[in-house]
């Protein structure tokens, strides 16, 4: 029966959308954040995707693959906003903290994205285990 | 066994096959968003073409690979690629309208499936009975 692997899949894929939210909420809970140095600053992460390839098909030189997981958390490489502020406690000898270089609308846009494919997925699962209740019941025709 | 086999005709393979393109749809669906992922379907004449003239391998050992149904799909050169409406800018070939489209459209083509094979299952039942 492989309406079970079906679930597997939109099950990765339920799993790697979250790891996606997670860090998208993270973003937005640190966009605040102000340090003293460029080394400390708050860089925002990305969530890179990768397919799950199905190991004896690799083998065979096929492309079958499975679910998705998730490859690496990546910094976002954009720069940092360097702000002058001698009040500031954070600030250092020369006046200057370092804000987050995240950018809070496309986190937003992020969120929606990593819950509709979130959504997709779990309907995925819906669909597949009527379809699996309804094959059960083959015999009772 | 093999009468009630023929029975059957294609209403078995057929429903494997329907499976098999869901399992294809839904990993589709699960790498919406993965960089470079490239969209795949299931060209169902041909994997019907190619159900209607089987050659079943046996696995008569132990290390003898078994094929899943789309590694043995892909074999056969059945699974093909999606060409894209609109290109994206990290390769990936996932445009989720047509993949949830189709999905919902396999999801219902299962169910019709299902149907014949159902209907098949009471004839058959009806027949022994005699009633």
């Amino acid at each position: 029966m492989a309406l079970d692997r079906i679930m597997d899949i939109a099950g990765s894929g339920l799993s790697a959308q979250l790891v996606r939210m997670n860090t998208t909420a993270s973003n937005i809970a640190n966009s605040g954040v102000v340090a003293g140095s460029e080394a400390e600053a708050f860089r925002g992460k990305r969530a890179v995707f990768q397919t799950i390839l199905d190991q004896t098909a690799v083998r065979n030189a096929m492309q079958a693959t499975g679910g998705v997981r998730i490859d690496r958390i990546q910094d976002d490489a954009r720069p940092l906003q360097e702000m002058y502020s001698p009040g500031h406690p954070q600030a250092n000898e020369l006046g200057y903290v370092w804000g987050s270089n995240v950018n809070e609308v496309e986190e937003m846009i992020e969120m929606l994205d990593a819950s509709r494919g979130y959504q997709n997925n779990v309907e995925v699962i819906k669909t597949s285990k009527d379809l699996m209740m309804r094959t059960l019941e083959i015999a009772k025709a | 066994m093999s009468t009630i086999k023929d029975y059957f005709g294609l209403n078995e393979q057929a429903l494997q096959m329907r499976n098999t393109r869901l399992e294809l749809l839904s990993q589709n669906i699960a790498n919406a968003a993965t960089p470079n992922y490239r969209a795949r379907d299931l060209d169902f004449a041909a994997a019907m073409k190619r159900a209607g003239s089987q050659v079943n391998l046996t696995a008569t050992q132990g290390n003898h690979m078994r094929m899943s149904p789309i590694q043995s799909n892909i074999a056969s050169g059945a699974v093909v690629y999606r060409v894209p409406l609109n290109p994206s800018v990290d390769n990936n070939t996932v445009e989720m309208g047509v993949e949830q489209a189709k999905f919902g459209r396999a999801a219902a083509e299962y169910q019709a499936s299902l149907q014949f094979l159902e209907n098949r299952i009471s004839g058959l039942r009806k027949a022994i009975r005699g009633d």
